[in-house]
């Protein structure tokens, strides 16, 4: 197979685009994606602050590794999620990157801010730890973004990562988060940060391939919870159809975006924000859902504790405590 | 030729005779959307063909979660 471009030998093959690349071809290809995200989506500007979300896997280091090759101002923000050998790995990942490039790193541990890591909170939730874990994601991630005065939030979504989210929702009817799923989600509230996905347009092939030529070291290893979440069983439906006809998956996200979604978006704007009363980040609610679910959690481990102190025989509770 | 699938999970299989990288991933049931085949370091494309003495690593892209 040959470069389309150039005529050299290809190293990369797109059936979806009906190209061929040779590796300094490819490059551009895919910085060219980029670039047109940017440029279309009016995603940031040059001299906007970017916090990028970082976990060490291919897609958040390629995306950070683009943007600061492109002479974009991002500094990463590592989230230590705390499950197990993963985790450690991850973070380790993350940082030799950001030495490697001489960039920003800032980190959150989620135990040693929070009080319990994603493991234990899952156990004490008695919940899937995919759902604690994606809601300390998008919180951490929001409100440090605001704290340190940050102007956008990127995260490496992929094609793949979109489409797999769109087949969700709709095969749930979740019409609320099909109105607000975008590569864009503009700032609605002074302490509501820019939410973008500049790499929605290239899939996670394309991405694993960028990483690969420009010898940055990502965590192959999975998240040990990874296939608890019904993701990875849509991206292997949606990778058959695309083996099947090329082009399918980003066609499926595009045309949802452009044509179908302004249908859905009647109602989904008309609800009101406010700062939560114990944290202040922006809710719905009188108290968010992060914080929600952190008072349950710490709710449930003292009811835990005491139980386990009279069991011990040390404390005996209260007849108040008893009924 | 040797063959090592580097995750989710490291495996590595002995494959015999030469063929093109499509059929190789067909016989492993391995989608090409879903992976990067790689030899001495280089990506190779569908049409590549692989041989005897070769070291072949195939490397998943998707992720979950
Ligand atoms: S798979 Fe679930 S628990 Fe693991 S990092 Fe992703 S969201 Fe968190
Ligand atoms: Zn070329
Ligand atoms: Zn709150």
């Amino acid at each position: 197979m040959r470069c389309i471009k150039c005529g050299e030998k290809a190293i990369m093959e797109l059936p979806r685009h009906n190209s061929a690349f040779c590796k300094p071809d490819y490059l551009e290809y895919f910085e060219t994606q980029v670039e047109r995200v940017i440029r279309r989506r009016r995603t940031f500007n040059r001299d906007d602050r970017i916090l990028i979300g970082v976990s060490g896997g291919k897609d958040s280091l390629s995306l950070w590794h683009v943007l600061a090759r492109m002479g974009y101002k991002t500094a990463g923000l590592h989230i230590h999620l705390g499950i197990g050998e993963y985790s450690s790995l991850s973070y380790e990942k993350t940082l030799r990157f950001s030495e490697q490039h001489g960039l920003t790193l800032f980190t959150v541990d989620l135990a040693g801010k929070y009080g319990m890591n994603v493991t234990e909170l899952s156990r004490t939730l008695r919940r899937a730890p995919c759902s604690g874990c994606g809601l300390s994601k998008r919180y951490i991630l929001n409100r440090e973004a605001y704290e340190r005065g940050f102007d956008a939030l990127a995260t490496g979504h992929n094609l793949d990562d979109e489409t797999a989210t769109l087949l969700g929702n709709i095969l749930h009817w979740q019409i609320g988060h099909l109105a607000r799923q975008s590569p864009v989600l503009p700032s609605t509230g002074e302490k509501l940060i820019k939410r973008v996905k500049p790499l929605y347009t290239l899939t996670e092939r394309e991405t694993a391939a960028y990483a690969l030529l420009h010898g940055i070291d990502y965590i192959l290893e999975e998240c040990p919870n990874a296939w608890k979440a019904k993701s990875l069983l849509y991206k292997d439906a949606l990778a058959r159809i695309e083996a099947e006809s090329p082009g399918a998956k980003q066609r499926f996200l595009t045309q949802f975006l452009e044509a179908a979604q302004a249908r859905l978006q009647v109602g989904a704007d008309d609800y009101v924000l406010r700062d939560c009363v114990r944290c202040g980040q922006p809710t719905t609610a009188e108290l968010c859902a992060f914080c929600r679910m952190w008072q349950q959690a710490t709710e449930r481990a003292e009811k835990r504790k005491r139980y386990r102190e009279t069991a011990s025989g040390r404390e005996m509770p209260t007849l108040q405590e008893r009924f | 030729m040797k063959v090592i699938i580097r995750n989710p999970k490291r495996r590595e299989i002995e494959v015999e005779g030469r063929r093109q990288v499509r059929d190789l991933l067909r016989e492993l049931d391995l989608n090409p959307e879903s992976v990067l085949v790689i030899r001495d370091g280089n990506m190779l494309t569908r049409d590549d063909t692989v041989e005897a003495g070769d070291t072949i690593e195939i490397l998943s892209a998707i992720s979950g979660g």
